[in-house]
């Protein structure tokens, strides 16, 4: 019998994957992909908890929400990876680097 | 439909204004060929003050709940309201008169500024995760945008994308956290979260996880007011942004993090305690956590801000030391210690301000951010040195200056609570700060500098120069108002 602790250590995999590919890696688009496991691995997470803890469509409700939200913020932050692209003619992140100190 | 949301319609009035106005701009930017930049501008003015307006009459209404329980209509949700439009009208009025955003067209800049002021009076009133979450992303995403504006700079561009990734990290953390804290409670709901944790069946129960989770939603509260040790966008971010936004940035987000951040303890991860205190729950006591972030926040901030060469790179810094200040006032979890925040708020409001006025005044006459082209300033221009004389003596605190008296509740209250040791802590990175706030200062009145050519500011800047010097300098003579206005604004709504 499949419970909630299979869906809580499946996401708490994805969301350390997900930390582990924001910090390792150097393309900008990469760190997106980082960036949208650690989103669902908390939908997992709510989809999980809402079915077998709370009682509610609460985070049913909210996991739809995130999933709106987090295709909102990659369509604005593909548009600035673009303009990055466009002036450096390259996605590495270590390329943005005018800005220290 | 429920009644009592359309019941609820005329309470939301400031946000239908906003929203009307966002749709409006965008409209009038595309319709409106050469005057689209006299009628964007004054679109935007209009909308804010009527939403401002219209705010006002809210202030006596019962302190409640609309929309399902999804956003607070209580006295401090009504002054962070104010609070928030103000920033973004005086924003709106230093825009047009930047050279950084004079090349591109206002409209967008306008319809982005409104989108996110949206955001930040929804996110200050949230009483629900969803929508706590929901509008965190409205501002962050918004203001992504308004950090890249200038498309064709690289500087710019690499600011947005260092925002956007650190920006998205944490929010993502952020909502990780809140699911641990909706699977451990059964509600997204602040009010039910505080009943649940308040009636654990044995006191610790679920401490660890709910450790996690709330070190998990701090990371996405501390982004926004830019706390140590999510502050490393702060300083990049602020150094290439244009400069009206990075003003924005750095007083109007950063003080709906803070309504957010108190909301979130207070609301939900505490109950009232004895007189006017709160006390934190057995299985998670926060109060040493945010107390530790608050210190190492004032000092990284001002040991960092030391060394810096650049004036908004100094200011970022100062804005870092700046929060943990504020932080101090939220962590004490009295009355007093909230009341402070506010004070604190709307002193820094004006200075922060202020200073940053005179940046962009300096960047529009000389093209230079560089502390070395500030050399000998006062004799370029006597007015534009002295009112930053000012300003950033009331960033010091120095009395009579509006920023003594943010400082002063905000150390009382910490003293009130038997924590002499944290104000001391305080008062002595007060000290540090006033050596690199002197340094701006020695070098723009005793330093000698090649360039001798005087310098005017414009007329509309020196107008708003004066908006921001005179609650700086006078604000002590209206103090009655100020504590009148701050105290009656401390009222969270706690369920009834």
């Amino acid at each position: 019998m499949i419970g909630l602790t299979h869906y809580l250590v499946i996401s708490a995999a994805l969301f350390s994957l997900g930390i582990m590919c924001v910090l390792t890696r150097k393309n900008a688009v990469s760190v997106l992909m980082g960036i949208e496991l650690i989103l669902n691995s908390a939908n997992l997470n709510l989809v999980a908890f809402s079915r077998f803890t709370s009682g509610n469509l609460d985070g049913q409700v909210f996991a739809v929400f995130t999933i709106i939200v987090a295709a909102a913020e990659v369509a604005v932050a593909l548009a600035i990876v673009l303009s990055m692209y466009r002036m450096l003619r390259s996605v590495n992140l270590d390329r943005a680097d005018t800005l220290k100190g | 439909m429920d009644p009592k949301i359309i019941a609820d319609l005329h309470k939301f009035y400031p946000e239908i204004v906003i929203t009307g106005t966002f749709l409006l701009v965008i409209v009038a930017d595309l319709v409106f060929g050469r005057l689209r930049r006299a009628v964007t501008f004054a679109l935007t003015v209009l909308g804010l003050a009527a939403a401002f307006a219209l705010t006002l009459p809210l202030f006596g209404a019962a302190p409640g709940t609309m929309f399902s329980d999804m956003v607070a209509l209580d006295p401090m949700a009504l002054f962070f309201k104010a609070f928030l439009i103000l920033a973004s009208l005086l924003v709106v009025l230093a825009a047009p008169g930047s050279r950084e955003l004079s090349g591109s067209g206002l409209g967008e800049f306008y319809a982005l500024l409104l989108g996110v002021t949206l955001g930040m009076i929804l996110l200050a009133s949230s009483t629900d995760l969803l929508m706590l979450f929901l509008s965190l992303e409205m501002v962050s995403v918004g203001s992504y945008i308004m950090v890249g504006y200038l498309r064709n700079d690289r500087q710019s561009n690499e600011a947005s994308l260092k925002y956007l990734l650190f920006g998205a990290v944490s929010t993502g953390v952020m909502l990780y956290g809140i699911t641990l804290l909706f699977g451990v409670t059964g509600s997204t709901k602040l009010i039910v979260i505080r009943h649940a944790l308040a009636g654990a069946a044995t006191p610790g129960e679920n401490s660890l996880i709910l450790l996690v989770s709330t070190l998990f939603i701090l990371a996405g509260l501390g982004f926004k007011i830019a706390a140590v040790p999510f502050h490393f966008w702060c300083p990049d971010v602020y150094t290439g942004a244009p400069t009206p936004v990075t003003a924005f940035l750095s007083v109007a987000p950063k003080a709906a993090g803070f309504a957010i951040l108190v909301r979130f303890f207070f609301t939900g991860l505490s109950q009232a305690g004895q007189g006017l205190t709160w006390i934190t729950f057995a299985s998670i006591n926060w109060m040493p956590i945010v107390m530790v972030l608050s210190i190492v926040t004032m000092t990284f901030g001002n040991i960092a801000a030391l060394r810096q060469e650049n004036m908004k790179r100094l200011l970022a810094y100062s804005s870092i030391a700046h929060a943990g200040y504020i932080l101090m006032g939220a962590v004490v979890l009295t009355s007093d210690g909230l009341q402070a925040v506010l004070v604190y708020l709307i002193t820094y409001l004006f200075m922060n301000l202020g200073a940053f006025m005179i940046v962009i005044e300096i960047y529009n006459r000389t093209g230079s951010f560089e502390l070395k082209d500030y050399r000998g300033f006062y004799r370029r221009s006597p007015f534009l040195s002295v009112s930053m004389s000012v300003f950033l003596l009331s960033l010091m605190g120095i009395p009579p200056l509006a920023g003594f008296f943010g400082k002063l509740y905000v150390f009382a209250a910490a003293v009130n609570r038997d924590l002499a040791w944290f104000a001391v802590i305080g008062a002595l990175n007060s000290v540090v700060a006033v050596y690199y706030y002197a340094r701006v200062m020695k070098t723009m009145v005793i330093d000698g500098g090649d360039e001798t050519s005087p310098v005017h500011a414009s007329w509309d800047s020196t107008a708003l120069i004066w908006v921001m010097l005179i609650p700086t300098v006078g604000l002590m003579l209206f103090w009655d108002q100020v504590q009148k206005i701050t105290s009656g604004s401390v009222g969270l709504f706690l369920g009834n």
